[in-house]
């Protein structure tokens, strides 16, 4: 039975566009964001006077040093003259953007709606790490000159004291990653890399080394929302938005268990009644869920209920996450393969899961057949968690 | 979508990275932000060389960083507790770089510490344990006490405690 939701349309996703991932580009970010609107438009058959509404992703503006990023995009995201709007929950913005466009046709507003992620990390000097400095408690906690990568150091040792994981476990993940990568054509950080690579690489803050890490990117990523009777109209495999959740958790991160992502449960708790699915683990196919860090795969796994708690790093162990496993994790190659251009990353999940369903993903394509996907993305002070379930036609 | 696609963008060489022209701007961006109502009082009790914090009798916490309000019940919090400046570490990492990525000279050890008069409150601090400890998780559980600058030097700041360093069980 389907939760007790008054959605006016259902919303299906048409078409999807990328531009590549690089450390840097030379492209502007409303270059990026015209390409991979392009491409979307392009795939589903459309043309930019066809779309009555355009959501834009970025995430934090001083990355770019360009305030009102929305605003900034709005030309190239092919939202001006029209109701353009930009969503931003940090990390989280990926997966957040398609579920605002999602709201957008679902309420009835519109018919054909754009959401459009655009990130270009590598404008910020000397270092985008050092854009984050603005992020923490500017009381308690900027005093103490803390780092991003400290913080997710401090929840990656939780988890693996938690679960008594080593950290060769954890590496897996960045190896199946990488190589997953091989076969995507934005990829930036693609490779055959081995579990001795990973622990042999520079160490940043123990226990995360330089190859637990996804790379600092540019990118952009773009999907075509539509409802119904258009959807009808178009192709004859749409892929459906079935469910989509959202949670955010307090900024007081130090009063938590980073064990455990709480938060990200209520989102996935959120999705999975939309979508009418019980038993997520059998239910769902393939999944993309957000891996900026090695960790993050196996954390969220959790999160997401697709593993027990501590268990996401005996599944990975068991192949069950490869593309040929039983729970085809990240198959597209993830942040760690294909790069994390913030924002874009999220929505490159998104994209990918739109070609697994309509088994348009080529060499990526997972072995076993696939109904139902899910992508999934995280961020701010570790305290959100925005989830979207699709299913094929 | 296929390998073989060919996708918009111009990514740029190693090389092309250093051949920027750079505006420097720096804009004259300070701020002077409130502590806060209940962060106040906490600022000034550092001072003293005291951790307060903020007990909600409705769910029994005590909150710490202290709030006015407890944001599970969504009540106002009813007393001030002074707690303990004794805790345990729950995580720890041991950091090689800087805020800017720059590899530091001497690797520094932070971590999160729950004091143990307030079950689930921790703070973020420096840690005064060896590298080792927290390498071979050792570190985790570990009773450590905080470690005041004299009082002369202390100005109300979160800083007004050095580090956290081990004490005997």
């Amino acid at each position: 039975m389907k939760t007790n939701l008054n959605i006016k349309n259902r919303v299906a996703i048409v078409g999807a566009g990328l531009t590549l991932f690089r450390r840097r580009m030379l492209d502007t970010p409303k270059e990026l964001a015209w390409g991979a609107v392009k491409m979307a438009l392009e795939s589903a058959g459309l043309d930019i006077k066809d779309v009555e509404a355009v959501v834009i992703g970025s995430a934090p503006d001083a990355f770019d040093g360009v305030h009102m990023k929305g605003e900034y995009l709005s030309d190239g995201s092919g939202g001006i003259g029209k109701p353009t709007m930009r969503v931003y929950v940090g990390g989280g913005t990926g997966v957040f953007t398609p579920i605002a466009g999602w709201w957008h046709v679902a309420s009835g507003l519109f018919d054909v709606v754009i959401a459009v992620a655009e990130e270009k990390m590598s404008p910020a000097q000397p270092h985008p790490q050092y854009v984050f400095k603005h992020i923490w408690d500017p009381i308690i906690e900027r005093p103490l000159g803390l780092n991003l990568i400290w913080i997710f150091a401090m929840e990656m040792h939780r988890y693996m004291y938690r679960y008594n994981i080593k950290k060769e476990d954890v590496a897996l993940v960045s190896v199946k990653n990488k190589a997953n990568a091989l076969d995507h054509p934005a990829a930036q950080a693609a490779g055959k890399i081995t579990v001795d690579d990973v622990l042999k690489s520079e160490i940043l803050v123990w226990p995360v080394q330089r190859l637990d890490i996804s790379p600092v990117s540019d990118g952009a990523a773009a999907i075509v929302m539509v409802s119904e009777k258009i959807a009808r109209r178009l192709t004859d495999s749409p892929v459906w938005v079935e469910g989509v959740g959202w949670a955010l958790d307090s900024t007081h991160w130090t009063n938590r268990d980073l064990s455990y992502p709480k938060y990200l449960e209520v989102a996935a708790r959120m999705a999975y009644k939309m979508a009418n699915i019980e038993n997520p683990r059998k239910e769902i196919d393939v999944a993309e869920v957000y891996d900026p860090f090695d960790y993050k795969e196996l954390h969220h796994m959790e999160g997401l209920m697709l593993a027990r708690k501590g268990e996401a790093p005996i599944l990975t162990k068991e192949g069950i996450t490869q593309r040929d496993g039983d729970l085809p994790i990240n198959p597209s190659g993830g942040l760690l393969g294909v790069g994390n251009p913030i924002a874009a990353a999220g929505l490159m999940k998104v994209a990918e899961i739109f070609w697994q369903l309509r088994y348009e993903a080529g060499k990526r394509q997972v072995k076993k057949p696939v109904y139902t996907g899910l992508a999934q993305a995280w961020g701010d002070l570790m305290q959100v968690g925005t989830v979207i379930i699709m299913r094929g036609g | 979508m296929t390998k073989e696609i060919k996708l918009y963008g111009h990514g740029l060489k190693e090389d092309d990275l250093k051949r920027v022209i750079l505006i420097e701007d720096k804009p004259s961006a300070k701020y002077s932000w409130s502590a806060g109502t209940a962060m106040s009082r906490f600022l000034l009790e550092l001072k003293e060389g005291r951790i307060i914090g903020r007990k909600c009798n409705k769910c029994g916490r005590i909150l710490i960083p202290p709030r006015m309000y407890c944001e599970v019940c969504f009540r106002p919090t009813d007393e001030w507790i002074y707690v303990r400046d004794i805790g345990r570490i729950t995580t720890a990492v041991v950091s090689y770089i800087s805020a800017d990525r720059a590899r530091l000279e001497k690797p520094e050890v932070v971590g999160v510490i729950e004091f143990e008069d307030a079950p689930g409150s921790g703070i973020f601090h420096r840690l005064n344990i060896k590298p080792e400890d927290v390498i071979n998780r050792s570190a985790f559980g570990m009773k450590v006490k905080a470690v005041w600058k004299p009082k002369e030097q202390r100005n109300g700041s979160i800083t007004d405690i050095e580090y956290f360093e081990p004490v005997k069980e």
